[in-house]
């Protein structure tokens, strides 16, 4: 039992879970993605070539454009370009490439003015093309709106329904799951039977029973907060129950008969003492969940009773793929926004696997796997 | 045996009670009932819609309301009218639950048949090539939400006609001798259960392959395998039966879940089931339609739980109920 000597220096719990979370592979490309989309979404009025509601009454159901850089002279140009069209086919919408004109690609072209980040005004944008040429990398929807753009906004309401639906819903959930494994007696039944109504009635059927609530024709940001709320109040009670079991076995440690011997409320106990214990657990559980969140937004919105148009999600975007001429017709308008919610759940289910496999308990701290 | 099942059948009255409480709570907190819409309509007079409204009791105070649907619920079966569609509820949701029970049995037997011998594949040949893509895939496949895989496959069945896009019959039924419903039927079943059994495959085949795993390092097996009996026999013959034992317990829990999933493709492929029904009843604001709807895909997941325990306690002799 030499002194210190020799042993290695303390580490950081944040260095200890990085090591860690750095060797699962797929949980680094899950983050990566992560940081990614919600950097996109988060930049979106300046990455999108239009604004979510820019209509264009001339290119309805536009296809999407390839970018070319060899052009019908077989000349090769560094910038690429697309090729305008015209409308051939009025009635099947069909749009025929003229191979004799392009329209270069630009960087940084003026548009509609936005404000970055909500407080900036700028009026440039990533990409697009001179006026009154347009682009469509992912084709349009039924009202000639570019689906790049919607893509974009839309995240931005459907990545954070997840975030903060998984806020609310968490603080619930830990909190009355403490207060109800802490407790016992008359407050936990009362608890835990209402976590059981919660869960006996399936879980769609609430979601739209709840939905009936608010009317159907609110401003977008009240039927926002309206999903947020539903899906939280749902949300709660799986984690609640969980918790009240991890927070039965801490109970009886001896720290917390240490801290109620030092006389603490017991509260305070429940918030500062025991439910930090169960919080790695609770974060590989969030990041699971989040996708189920943002799958009940895409849920309401593609029964069209979530986000209203003319804003974007990425569930109302899907609404209209519902009519079997536009699927069969237009099919880009279910994948793209079909891509992006499966690759947003697949990183979420990556990242939350490299969390899990970093934050086990069962592991030996410093590295090595028990 | 006996009193666990009763004892669970009087715990689930109190819990039905409130499922309907909190639904006939949020359906009165909800702005407006089926009449105002009704109202709008001007060929329909204020006298009509007054009448209408005492008749179905809507002209009460709430928890009178409350109090008769339950009275009528307990005394004489009666869930009350369809506003919507001028029938009693209870034939409604017959008729719905019926067709959502059919999809859930579809989708169910779509899971086992396919977790159970890819599971057993991914577990005997652990580490191969076959188990990894396995792996990949089912967690691939875990990010692939119904409303997606159902839009698809409509899309697939759309663009090559090979299978019927919706709805639960043809529209020659009735001209169709048994054998031509039956195939009618498959035919417009196939879609909608493969997207509801889709979803719980990747978990199931996971289980069947740690299961499997687990058996086999058991001593028994090695035994089995020592008195030289061929590997076929000890997976198929010894090894699986034990490894199955909970899964078919998860039968019944995921029979709750059949139903809360079957929502989604009832809506994408027009199969007239329990969820169609609830999402029109919601929109027109048919009261007594969504009561009892919602309590009655409550029951379900009731059912499907208790059914889950008693499987338990039929599979596996160590778990006695008293």
């Amino acid at each position: 039992m030499s002194e210190r000597t020799g042993a290695a220096p303390p580490r950081s719990p944040w260095l200890l879970f990085w090591r860690q979370f750095r060797k699962s592979q797929l949980g680094v490309v899950g983050g990566a993605l992560l940081a990614l989309l919600y950097g996109l979404a988060a930049l979106a009025p300046f990455i999108a070539p239009y604004s979510q509601e820019e209509m264009d009454r001339a290119r309805f159901f536009h296809p999407p454009q390839g970018l070319h850089w060899i052009d019908g002279a077989h000349r090769f140009h560094l910038v690429p370009f697309v090729r305008p069209t015209t409308l051939v086919d009025a009635s099947n919408l069909a749009y025929r490439e003229d191979p004799a004109r392009l329209l270069p690609l630009r960087l940084f072209v003026r548009g509609a003015r936005y404000r970055l980040l909500g407080l900036l005004p700028a009026d440039r944008h990533l990409y697009g093309v001179d006026p009154p040429g347009r682009i469509y990398l992912l084709g349009a929807d039924g009202f000639g709106r570019d689906v790049v753009s919607r893509l974009l906004y839309g995240a931005q309401i459907s990545l954070t329904v997840g975030l903060v639906g998984i806020a609310i819903s968490f603080t619930i959930g830990l909190l009355l799951g403490g207060v109800s494994g802490y407790f016992g007696g008359w407050v936990d039944v009362l608890i835990m039977r209402s976590t059981e109504l919660l869960l006996t009635i399936p879980g769609l059927y609430l979601i739209v029973a709840l939905r009936t609530m608010f009317p159907t024709n609110l401003p977008s940001q009240q039927v926002y907060l309206g999903i947020v709320a539903i899906l939280s109040l749902i949300g709660w009670a799986g984690l609640a129950r969980i918790i009240r079991g991890i927070v039965l076995s801490i109970r009886s440690l001896e720290y917390v008969a240490a801290a109620e011997a030092l006389g603490m409320g017991r509260l305070r106990i429940v918030t500062r003492h025991i439910l930090p214990n169960t919080m790695s657990f609770v974060i590989v559980a969030a990041t699971i969940a989040v996708p189920g969140f943002i799958l009940g937004e895409v849920f309401l919105s593609f029964l069209g009773v979530g986000v209203q148009e003319p804003s974007a999600s990425w569930g109302n975007m899907l609404n209209q793929a519902r009519s079997l001429r536009v699927l069969t017709s237009f099919p880009w308008l279910l994948f793209a926004p079909g891509l992006a919610i499966f690759v947003t759940v697949m990183a979420f289910n990556f990242f939350g696997d490299g969390l899990r496999d970093a934050l086990d308990p069962r592991k030996v701290m410093g590295g090595r796997s028990a | 045996m006996r009193t666990y099942i009763l004892r669970r059948l009087l715990q689930a009255i109190p819990l039905l009670l409130g499922v309907s409480a909190v639904t006939f709570l949020v359906l009165k907190l909800a702005p407006g009932d089926f009449l105002n819409t009704m109202a709008e309509n001007p060929g329909i007079s204020a006298e009509t819609i007054d009448s209408l409204r005492h008749r179905f009791g809507l002209d009460r105070p709430w928890w009178v309301q409350y109090g008769l649907y339950l009275r009528n619920v307990f005394l004489h079966f009666d869930f009350g009218e369809s506003f919507s569609r001028h029938q009693p509820v209870f034939t409604v949701l017959r008729e719905g639950l019926g067709n959502t029970l059919l999809l859930a049995g579809a989708a169910a037997l779509v899971t086992w048949c396919l977790a159970i011998p890819l599971g057993v594949l991914a577990a005997v040949r652990q580490f191969s090539w076959v188990d990894k893509t396995l792996s990949v895939l089912s967690f691939m496949w875990l990010s692939i939400p119904e409303v997606l895989s159902g839009l698809l496959l409509l899309f697939l069945a759309a663009r090559t006609g090979w299978l019927p896009v919706g709805g639960m019959h043809s529209l020659e039924w009735d001209q169709l001798d048994l054998a031509g419903k039956a195939v009618d039927l498959l035919r417009h079943i196939a879609l909608p259960a493969l997207v509801v059994g889709l979803i719980p495959l990747a978990g199931r085949m996971r289980q069947m392959r740690a299961n499997l795993l687990d058996v086999l390092r058991l001593d028994y097996v090695t035994t089995a395998r020592a008195k030289g009996l061929d590997e076929r026999h000890v997976v198929f013959k010894h090894a699986l039966r034990n490894a199955i034992n909970p899964l078919i317990t998860l039968f019944g829990f995921t029979l709750g879940s059949l139903v809360s999933g079957s929502f989604i493709a009832e809506v994408i492929f027009a199969w007239p089931g329990l969820g169609r029904i609830t999402l029109d009843a919601l929109l027109a604001k048919d009261q007594y339609l969504v009561m009892g709807s919602v309590l009655m895909a409550a029951t379900v997941l009731v059912a499907g739980n208790l059914i889950a325990d008693l499987l338990l306690a039929i599979a596996d002799p160590r778990i006695a109920y008293e």
